[in-house]
């Protein structure tokens, strides 16, 4: 049943992206493909957050790590695409599975400075192996639409189907992930370790499981990030692009999927319209080269006082409708207290 | 648990509907630009506008001293359209901020193709940046105009027919600087210091094809990420090395220069372009100094350095060219310093105008592209552009200078050579010729 509506919602959604593809400018589907790979990236760290608890500032590392899967995949193997995306996520949560042994057994903070420290020093492998990874040019990644769709189809409409096509099937496969028993013992964990644990869930691994769930995403999301502009190189894997993937998920609400959605408009609209509205304003160019980054945080500060559970839960209290299971409130989020409450009583209770 | 369970089902659907009405919202706003007047000859020209966009590094690590560049570029637009513009039309450059980030570059620059429906890109700034942008350009037939990087790579006339350089390329001031350590350093020990990338690899080739074997004692790379440069400089120290050849940005310039001084080694230093505008390097000595607790003069340590200049330096103010940047700069631009970088927007700027002036009176886009391949006028630059169908370099030579007092001041004739390993590199026996009294081409 659950599938099934699932499948319906994304079929509905899929007909919403081709309709919206075939009607509107190049540069719209081009904005729908990188949109799509927000969502897929933000999807995942929604996943890890809002349901495990834990938190990751080093997904845009995981992204790298899919990026330039998919450019020496394509460069040396010269795989076809269908193969690349899959492969891409394989090996990115390969390297997901390794930080999450580690950090299961971090909590808070120094969860966040562990992954912190991934999302800085991945990036700069690029540069160090230059023979292997091209250095700060990167590798060049190349896609051609398929020959049956004629010679003049437009490569940002295939571009917007792959990606948002991919886009669907993620959220499919992470909304059915949520509603099964994994995703019910997630919640457990991040509610309360300790009952979980003497509930007979296995905590560690599934907090590791977690982890290599949204570094797939991220993988996959590099793998698409590498197909949308046709290359990879370090310059796109900064810091600032995890702290982006972090703030959209906040944004849009933790532990939401469809937050994921609103979160990934936010983080690629806001800029783009911000800087149309701010040089067509005739601001000195000082001045308006900053604006997006302040609308940005302008926006995020916006969204945490009105709307403390994201843009989804916010949408869900002006409808009246009640916020579900996983949703949770930036202040109930477990990773940034250094113990669960429920520890801490057993520690009172010993000594 | 089943109430969750009914209201998240829907949502995908939900958000896919939201997505499609924002989205359409958003769509209205392109229409294409070119239709109507007869003398909307190209997409993004109308009859009297011409519109050009770049992607440039506002904020981020390379926007100190670059994100000049673009302002000092529309200053001098500014100062063409409020004389007549070009043929009638007025230039709107658009440049939008990439952060030096490539996959930025790459949506910036569909937005300005795409969306904007600019007429060409114009001074893009960044060889990682502009590399992935270059075969999007090319596959549009969007002009893709002189290029902010002195990359060999985009003279490659036959894979990226639409791109053209513009500045001296690496390669060719490696062979220029290499020329000159031959004739003035025979028999001395040589250092290379560079960057481990296009820029400074490009560079050390042409160091190469000039300077003996032998005598080059140390190779020593950095990243640009890791600013402890402390082993290189003992490598060189170590090596003995009584020149060090560097191609290098100028913070790193700046490390270069601190770190020999810590070790009391005192080289003589000869150094790229791009790393050595005086006010530039002997600010970040001062405030690199200062963060370490120490006090030191910028014209002090940038005294002495030698290096190449293919504009006019900014000290020669008898020169026409300058006079002409200077009064621009002050009365357009006048809020940024008159540095290297103005320097050169406004002097690409000059290029660009030349080209289109040559394009013809309702130009194409491939009419622009032909303009160039058939060469243009020396202008604002001290050497000949290289211009032709089989060859998109630009500026072909440059002097040697020695930074005197925060000046840079030059020391003999102009030198033009090309990247290949055989061409010689001459003294230029032409000369400048003088701006225009209209200060337009």
């Amino acid at each position: 049943m659950t599938l099934a509506r699932h499948l319906g919602a994304a079929l509905v959604a899929a007909v919403a992206v081709w309709a919206l593809s075939v009607s509107l400018s190049a540069f719209r589907d081009y904005q729908i493909a990188d949109i799509a790979v927000y969502v897929v990236a933000i999807a995942g760290l929604t996943v890890l957050i809002g349901f495990s608890g834990q938190i990751s500032l080093g997904n845009g590392a995981f992204m790298a790590v899919g990026a330039y899967a998919t450019a020496l995949l394509q460069l040396h193997l010269n795989w076809p695409l269908w193969a690349l995306f899959p492969a891409s996520a394989a090996i990115a949560a390969v390297t997901g599975a390794a930080v999450g042994v580690a950090a299961a057994r971090l909590r808070g903070p120094y969860l966040a400075g562990a992954t912190l420290m991934l999302a800085v020093a991945l990036p700069s492998l690029a540069t160090q192996f230059s023979g292997v990874f091209g250095g700060d040019q990167g590798l060049p990644v190349t896609v051609i639409p398929p020959a049956a769709l004629g010679a003049a189809f437009p490569l940002t409409r295939w571009l917007a189907w792959v990606n948002a096509g991919t886009a669907l099937i993620v959220l499919v496969l992470l909304a059915n992930l949520a509603r099964s028993r994994i995703g019910r013992s997630w919640q457990a964990i991040r509610d309360n370790e300790t009952a979980a644990a003497l509930a007979g869930l296995n905590v560690a691994g599934l907090r590791i499981l977690a982890f290599v769930v949204s570094a797939a995403c991220a993988g996959m999301a590099g793998a698409m990030l590498a197909a949308y502009s046709s290359q990879v190189s370090p310059g796109s894997f900064t810091v600032t692009l995890s702290i982006a993937l972090l703030t959209g998920a906040v944004i849009g609400g933790l532990g939401s999927l469809t937050g994921a959605l609103w979160g990934s408009l936010v983080v690629v609209l806001v800029p783009t319209y911000v800087t149309n509205v701010a040089t067509s304003h005739g601001l000195s160019s000082a001045v308006a080269a900053n604006i997006p980054v302040a609308a940005y945080g302008v926006v995020l500060i916006v969204v945490i006082l009105i709307f403390p559970d994201g843009i989804q839960g916010g949408l869900r209290r002006l409808f009246g409708l009640p916020p579900p299971t996983a949703a949770v409130p930036l202040a109930r989020l477990n990773s940034f207290r250094r113990r669960p409450p429920a520890s801490e009583h057993q520690e009172e209770g010993t000594t | 648990m089943n109430r969750s369970h009914r209201l998240r089902t829907p949502a995908i659907a939900a958000a896919a509907v939201a997505a499609a009405m924002i989205a359409a919202g958003c769509g209205s706003s392109s229409s294409s630009s070119s239709s109507g007047a007869a003398t909307a000859s190209a997409p993004g020209i109308t009859a009297t506008q011409i519109l050009i966009g770049s992607h440039q590094p506002l904020t981020g690590p390379a926007a100190p001293g670059y994100s000049e560049i673009a302002p000092a570029s529309n200053a001098y637009f500014q100062y063409v359209n409020a004389h007549g513009g070009v043929n009638g039309r007025k230039i709107k450059y658009t440049y939008l901020d990439d952060g030096y980030d490539p996959a930025k570059t790459v949506s910036d620059v569909h937005q300005l193709v795409l969306q904007n429906n600019v007429y060409a890109i114009f001074d893009g700034l960044g060889t990682p940046t502009h590399l992935a942008a270059v075969s999007f350009l090319n596959s549009q037939k969007v002009p893709d105009v002189f290029v902010a990087s002195g990359c060999d790579c985009w003279n490659n006339p036959s894979k990226y027919p639409q791109t053209f350089g513009w500045q001296l390329d690496y390669i060719r001031e490696g062979k220029i600087l290499g020329a000159y350590v031959k004739q003035h350093f025979a028999g001395k020990k040589i250092g290379y210091f560079f960057q481990n990338d296009e820029f400074g690899q490009d560079g050390v080739k042409g160091l190469d094809y000039e300077i003996p074997h032998s005598q080059v004692v140390s190779r020593q790379s950095y990243v640009p990420t890791n600013v402890n440069i402390g082993p290189q400089v003992a490598a060189l120290k170590a090596s003995g090395a009584q020149v060090v050849v560097s191609f290098a940005i100028p913070a790193f310039n700046a490390l270069l220069k601190l770190a020999s001084l810590k070790l009391s080694f005192s080289p003589t230093l000869v150094a790229s372009n791009v790393g050595t505008d005086p006010m530039t390097l002997g600010g970040l000595l001062e405030a690199f100094a200062k963060k370490g607790g120490a006090t030191v003069s910028g014209n002090a340590l940038t005294q002495g350095i030698i290096t190449d200049g293919y504009l006019p330096t900014l000290g020669d103010t008898s020169n026409s060219w300058i006079a002409l940047f200077k009064k621009v700069h002050d009365q357009y631009d006048a809020k940024a310093p008159f540095d290297g970088n103005v320097l050169y927007g406004e002097a690409v700027a000059y290029a660009f105008v030349q080209a289109m002036m040559k394009a013809g009176k309702n130009p194409t886009r491939a009419d622009l592209v032909s303009a160039i391949n058939g060469g243009l006028p020396q202008g604002p630059a001290v050497a000949p552009y290289a211009y032709s169908a089989s060859n998109h370099s630009g500026i072909t030579g440059a002097y040697i200078g020695v930074i005197k007092k925060g000046a840079l001041v030059k020391q003999g004739p102009v030198y033009v050579t090309d990247a290949t390993p055989a061409g010689a590199v001459t003294a230029f026996t032409g000369s400048q010729q003088a701006a225009p009294a209209t200060g337009m081409p």
